[in-house]
């Protein structure tokens, strides 16, 4: 499986197995820019240039060059998401300029979410989402392999049972 | 036991549930092995709601009084009577009929409610998941001799009321299901009582009033409700315009300042075996029970103009829980060892590590006000410049860690810590240095998991 960042790399033993995500969610996030890009600058090109005048089509550039600085961003949102599952805890990390680290113990989840829309299901992606009894608890993995949703589901579940705490 | 007005038994109203007591409804197909006493509500409850349709209509007239005369004075006296002989009896009915189909029932392990009248609903609360037991006794029941039953559970919406109790019937109730919830045998549950408690403080009324007089939100509203409508009176002169909202300012004021004074009169809090208590209020008094290990984050808040008689109001946080008072003032020292009390093993922290200088690139002025400190016991943060604030949350406590950082606060090497507790609080230690930022987060996942370790079971007294 070919993800974004390095996966299983021999780490010392206190150092987290960092795993990224699939690049079918790169490519999805991708596709819907395309899609919005190409309507966008449809209607930003005809509209003006059949109303105004052919010159004032130009304004479809704009749209087409956002869409190519979304076409890095993207990319680099992709890349800085990732996760770790140690001993007792789940690392997720994610966000390049809004950097955010969040560590779930697994005795405190309180629920664990696999879900996959339409569009994820095409191109086999699920989202794993875990719930603890606190709201602000954000710990949200998309892009995982369907199978990798499953096995990670079933693990958690275990290890939050096996240490399994109240409130 | 006995049930509230003493003829409600088992004989003809608590019939053992197992089928429930209107015929035809076999549903509950589990096999009770002891039998069920349920119990109907104080026959007081109906006139509850008897004068809820009166209110609407008091309620209407006050919001459209122009009308309202209108609609009177073409209303003659016999149609008037008439609308009131329909009226009173329907809602007497209504009031009689939810009464009746309200029961409630201790079982070992849970608390039944059935209620409804057209939309049945049946409630089971388990008792080792209840957060807190409240007591409150409004002005008008405490004469009648009622009393309101709250139980707080995580995650319910709705608070589940058992309105109204005969007073004893109440703290005999609140007594039990404490007990069967701290893991008390079953059969010596009903018998074990109210357990003592010890007195850990009491606000006199003279600290109270003068706190008030030095909070800034007082006065804030007092002056809000005399100049707006004397400058409003000024620039419109229309008396409706100035009534209608000095009204509400007023309203305000007197919620903030004599509401506040009345709500908050003795306030009591003693410690028993079966948790936490706090009885407070003048006119409605109120009794609420926290058991022990239930208080998820405790804030000691300190206002402007408390500094110099050295008070704080403390607060704290219970999952499912809307009351949040702990100590509406006290003076520091004193507050401290209530805390001590209500997180075991944690000592208020005194010095706390400033954030670094260069922060007030991040937060000009105001980063002077925020600080940390992490103990063996508790995460501790402050913030607030001229209001301080600052939030304890024991370690064990913790759902999950989350450190997050800006662009801005990376150029000058700053991080956010996020701890966030089963309360839907999240205390931030802001402004820390990202180096020791990044080891606060792995050291907090370290120390709440260790911390879970020795935390009491949710059953307090089965542990030994």
């Amino acid at each position: 499986m070919e993800t974004g960042s390095p996966e299983g790399t021999v780490a010392p033993a206190d150092q987290p197995v960092w795993r990224g995500l699939r690049p079918g969610l790169l490519g999805v996030r991708r596709l819907l820019l395309v899609v919005w890009t190409a309507v966008l600058a449809l209607a930003a090109g005809l509209l003006p240039g059949l109303l105004v005048g052919p010159g004032w089509a130009a304004w479809a550039l704009l749209p087409l060059g956002c869409a190519a600085w979304c076409w890095w961003l993207l990319e680099r949102n992709w890349r800085s998401w990732r996760y770790a599952e140690r001993a007792d805890d789940l690392l997720i990390s994610r966000g390049v300029l809004w950097r955010e680290e969040t560590v779930v113990p697994y005795g405190r989840m309180q629920l664990v979410e696999v879900t996959s829309g339409p569009l994820e299901r095409r191109f086999g992606l699920a989202t794993v989402q875990l719930h603890t009894a606190a709201a602000a608890t954000d710990a949200t993995i998309p892009g995982l392999d369907p199978a990798e949703a499953e096995r990670l589901r079933d693990r958690l579940t275990e290890l939050g049972e096996a240490r399994s705490a109240g409130l | 036991m006995t049930s509230p007005d003493g003829t409600q038994g088992v004989p003809d109203g608590g019939i053992p549930s197992g089928g429930g007591p209107h015929d035809g409804t076999p549903h509950d197909g589990t096999p009770q092995r002891p039998p069920v006493t349920e119990h109907r509500l104080h026959p007081v409850t109906p006139f509850r709601r008897a004068w809820a349709p009166l209110a609407v209509l008091a309620g209407w007239a006050a919001h459209d009084p122009n009308g309202a005369q209108e609609q009177l004075d073409r209303l003659t006296g016999t149609v008037l009577l008439l609308g009131l002989a329909v009226l009173v009896p329907a809602a007497g009915l209504y009031g009689f009929l939810s009464w009746w189909f309200t029961h409630y029932a201790v079982t070992d392990t849970e608390l039944r409610i059935r209620t409804g009248l057209l939309f049945r609903r049946t409630a089971h609360i388990r008792l080792e998941r209840v957060q807190a037991v409240d007591v409150s006794r409004p002005l008008l029941a405490r004469l009648a001799g009622v009393a309101k039953l709250r139980i707080d559970v995580v995650g319910a919406e709705s608070k589940d009321e058992l309105a109204f109790l005969g007073e004893r019937e109440a703290r005999a109730l609140r007594a039990e299901l404490l007990a069967r919830a701290a893991g008390f045998a079953p059969e010596t549950a009903h018998e074990v009582g109210e357990a003592p408690a010890r007195v850990l403080l009491r606000v006199p009324p003279r600290e109270l009033a003068r706190s008030l007089v030095l909070t800034g939100a007082t006065w804030g509203s007092l002056c809000a409700a005399l100049v707006v409508p004397a400058v409003l009176w000024l620039v419109t002169h229309s008396l409706w315009t100035v009534v209608g909202t000095a009204l509400p300012l007023v309203g305000a004021a007197g919620a903030s300042s004599v509401g506040r004074f009345v709500t908050e009169f003795d306030w009591t809090v003693s410690e028993s075996p079966d948790g936490l208590r706090i009885d407070h209020g003048l006119l409605d008094r109120a009794h609420e029970t926290v058991p022990p290990g239930r208080v998820q984050t405790v804030r000691i808040v300190q206002p402007l103009l408390w500094r110099w008689p050295g008070w704080v109001r403390v607060e704290l946080d219970v999952a499912g829980s809307a009351n949040s008072v702990l100590i509406p003032v006290a003076p520091r020292a004193v507050a401290e060892t209530v805390v001590a009390r209500v997180l075991p093993g944690v000592t208020v922290p005194g010095g706390l590590s400033r954030v670094p200088r260069r922060a007030r690139w991040c937060l000009p002025v105001w980063w002077r006000g925020h600080g940390l400190a992490v103990t063996e016991a508790v995460f501790a943060a402050r913030s607030g410049l001229l209001c301080r604030r600052l939030s304890l949350v024991p370690h064990a406590k913790v759902q999950s860690v989350r450190l997050t950082q800006g662009p801005w606060e990376r150029r000058w090497g700053l991080a956010d810590v996020h701890v966030d507790t089963g309360a839907d609080k999240t205390v931030t230690a802001r402004l820390r240095d990202a180096g020791e930022a990044a080891r606060l987060l792995d050291e907090q996942a370290e120390r709440s998991r260790t911390g879970r370790r020795d935390a009491l079971p949710d059953r307090w007294m089965s542990a030994g």
